[in-house]
């Protein structure tokens, strides 16, 4: 049994909803924090429902309604999702709530919805799916656990089609902190370049990027999910060793990856882990990154597979997102890596 | 007979370890002796500073932060949530169970979950950050995946690690992944379970649901008035077949069921039917090839909540049709409702249950509910248990079953 991406749908800080791919993509150097590109929530959510939920809900909402309508189906045995900070915006409504008025005059709405699963349940409820329903948070692998735990159904043969999703959004004051602990580049920065950065910090954003799985080839399948590994804690000089041992156990070398996708950050303390593979042993291969688009947050890495299918099924790798000059004949096999602070590493692989 | 043998003989995953720290006990002993000597753990609160704390009573672990900082021999420069603390506690007390010595021999993976993570910093901490700069350090704490990193940074475990975060089934969802991870061969051992410390953000949340009690939780009682918030941490190590053979392991219990359903029905509130409750226990029925006949003891999720026992009861009544229930309990009067820690020490308690043939009391129990005739098990009972049959259900409609099965 495989697993086939059948169908995609993205909410991010660039215009990801109709358009073709990237063709209006703008790389704002002048921003630390990108901002959500929102597209027109009614059409997907009643109004009465949209006014109580948080951004980052209605994202996942629409995003998962775009990659259904994509793969042409209309219901799913499962809905898998990974965030990070989960609903942020109604976690920091709550708190403050409490401490301003000193534990007096609640109310229940943002903490019901602050709850990290809100999304995944949200969606289930609309979809009224009674199926499996998971949410993973964890940092930077969040997108990626939920990705192997529908992989790991669907070749289980406990699932056909399963909804999978990555969703993160800001909230104002923890965006504050992140700057102050320098997750986030300072606003008194002169640059907020993510390649070649000379500073700390990463460019940060939001968005929700859902994915259809399913365990047969389709007109509209966009790749096959080959394989998805994470590892919490790998030394730089371990890096290229554990990716040659992630393509030989998929029967696969260097030489056979057509691009390669890194999760440059602007972060200049661990660019290296990166920079190290792009210049000597991917040398050879199309580099390609993404956060300058789509900015940093735990999982931005579904913004990149959805940019990694993209390429597969149209052949074309937007100018914008190159990392070098290298070209191939064919974009077939696409490798994925990403990590946050030298910590949660992720690869994924995906072919035509 | 042949390992082969053996392996195909075998039904479920291999538990060969636990650890755990509740308002009952700081290790599975102690939690053990309170359950069957009635000690319960509720009681009013002491580390947190609330203007609830004379209206409500918790499951408080009764060691401060700096109790817990010494005992882990944390450095002075930590940036330990308590939640992560209770954490490394409960898991490294597993691993030694397990008696595993080389954290990295096998592919061994974490699987953890939490709910509110490090909330108790944040919250004690949010506006002060930028006037104290040594309180920066906690920021990061707030990071559902804080907790996880930090277990495994003590464990010195490097491989897979993740966090599941689904309200009060959480930790029943990490046993579950675990469990899968090592069926279908992709990780050779796991360490799953749950922690959650108490907080004010918790508190508030559920004073504002009016699901808290001011007394003590009386589950499935015609007259309960809500849940006794609690902190824990248990985890569970999980080993394939091929290790335990290898290695000569002594397997305490295995998972032998697992179902996870939907409600969805409401955010909070759990349907009247109890639909995605039936539909968690109905899977977890056919994973295990087990006939619910076959249970004999039922930890019940048992919140005292009174949407969670009619819903759940509800849904216990669907299972059985015509059969007879068996005996149930809701040990939530001995610890409080732990969150997402809540299905890793029911699991725990599951496994001993299962070890020493009894089943726990379903303390404070006076009259039963008037929509259907259930009477949990009031009084310690010493019978023969095979299978254990466990319940957590969370916000978002998230509804978990684990069965637990005698070892042969």
């Amino acid at each position: 049994m495989k697993t086939y991406i059948n169908g995609i749908g993205c909410i991010s800080t660039q215009k990801t909803f109709d358009t073709v791919f990237l063709e209006e993509a703008i790389h704002d150097n002048n921003e630390n924090v990108l901002k959500i590109v929102s597209p027109a929530y009614k059409d997907f959510i009643s109004p009465a429902a949209s006014r109580r939920m948080a951004k980052g809900v209605k994202n996942g909402i629409v995003a998962s309604a775009l990659a259904m309508k994509d793969a042409n189906i209309e219901n799913v045995d499962a809905i898998i999702t990974g965030t990070g900070l989960g609903c942020i915006e109604d976690s920091e409504k709550f708190l403050k709530n409490i401490l301003d008025n000193n534990e007096e005059f609640l109310t229940p709405t943002s903490f019901i919805q602050s709850t990290h699963n809100t999304v995944g349940a949200q969606i289930a409820l609309l979809q009224q799916c009674k199926g499996y329903n998971f949410t993973y948070v964890n940092g930077a692998v969040s997108f990626e656990s939920a990705l192997i735990d529908a992989k790991m159904q669907i070749e289980g043969d406990e699932a056909n089609s399963i909804l999978v999703g990555g969703v993160d959004e800001n909230g104002d004051y923890t965006t504050a902190l992140f700057k102050l602990n320098g997750r986030i580049k300072k606003d008194t920065y002169e640059s907020y370049a993510v390649l070649n950065s000379e500073t700390s910090g990463a460019i940060y954003g939001e968005g929700a990027s859902f994915f259809v799985l399913e365990n047969e080839r389709k007109e509209n399948t966009y790749a096959k999910l080959l394989d998805v590994t994470i590892i919490n804690t790998l030394e730089e000089n371990e890096i290229e060793t554990e990716i040659k041992s992630f393509l030989k156990a998929n029967k696969l070398e260097i030489s056979d990856i057509d691009a390669l996708v890194l999760g440059f950050d602007g972060n200049v303390d661990f660019e290296i882990y990166y920079k190290n593979l792009a210049e000597n042993a991917f040398a050879q291969t199309p580099v390609l990154y993404y956060k300058h688009l789509s900015g940093e947050y735990d999982t931005a890495s579904a913004f990149a597979l959805w940019m990694a299918s993209k390429i597969i099924k149209t052949q074309e790798i937007p100018e914008i997102i190159k990392v070098n000059s290298v070209e191939k004949p064919a974009y077939n096999t696409i490798l994925l890596y990403n990590q946050l602070n030298g910590k949660n590493h992720s690869f994924t692989l995906i072919s035509k | 007979m042949s390992n082969t043998l053996r392996i195909q003989k075998m039904k479920g995953v291999a538990i060969t370890g636990m650890g755990i720290i509740s308002s009952i006990g700081n290790s599975v002993e102690e939690n053990y002796i309170s359950l069957i000597e009635n000690k319960i753990g509720i009681s009013r609160i002491q580390n947190i500073s609330t203007v609830h704390a004379d209206s409500i009573k918790v499951g408080e672990i009764k060691k401060t932060n700096d109790e817990l900082v010494n005992e882990l021999k944390l450095s002075p420069d930590n940036n330990f949530s308590r939640t992560a603390m209770i954490g490394v506690f409960a898991a490294k007390q597993a691993v030694k169970e397990a008696g595993i010595t080389s954290i990295n021999e096998f592919r061994t993976g974490l699987i953890s979950a939490t709910s509110v993570g490090g909330m108790d910093m944040t919250e004690k901490h949010y506006y002060d950050y930028f006037k104290h700069p040594e309180l920066i350090k906690y920021i990061s704490c707030n990071d559902g995946g804080d907790v996880a990193d930090k277990i495994a940074q003590e464990l010195g475990l490097k491989g897979m690690v993740t966090t599941i975060s689904t309200a009060c089934s959480s930790a029943a969802n990490a046993i579950m992944l675990g469990a899968r991870l090592i069926k279908t061969g992709k990780l050779d051992r796991v360490i799953v379970g749950g922690t959650d410390a108490l907080a004010k953000f918790t508190i508030n949340g559920f004073k504002t649901l009016m699901i808290l009690s001011d007394d003590y939780n009386k589950p499935f009682d015609n007259n309960r008035k809500g849940l006794n918030l609690g902190e824990a941490a248990a985890y569970l190590v999980l080993e394939s077949d091929d290790v335990v053979l290898r290695q000569n392991k002594k397997v305490l219990a295995r998972v032998s069921g697992y179902g996870n359903a939907n409600d969805a029905f409401h955010q909070t509130a759990s349907s009247e039917n109890g639909d995605g409750a039936y539909l968690a226990m109905k899977k977890a029925f056919e994973i295990s090839g087990l006939k619910p006949s076959q249970i004999d003891y039922i930890n019940v999720h048992g919140t005292a909540t009174p949407n969670n026992d009619l819903s759940e009861g509800r849904a216990l009544l669907r299972i059985y049709e015509n059969e007879k229930i068996p005996d149930f309990s809701s040990t939530k009067p001995f610890t409080g409702h732990t969150l997402a820690a809540a299905a890793a020490i029911e699991a725990v308690y599951s496994v001993l249950a299962i070890q020493n043939n009894i089943v726990y009391p379903n303390l404070n129990f006076e009259t039963p509910m008037e929509e259907f005739d259930l009477k949990p098990q009031t009084i310690l009972k010493n019978k023969k248990i095979e299978h254990v049959l466990s319940n957590s259900f969370g916000f978002g409609g998230n509804c978990s079953t684990l069965i637990f099965s005698k070892s042969e």
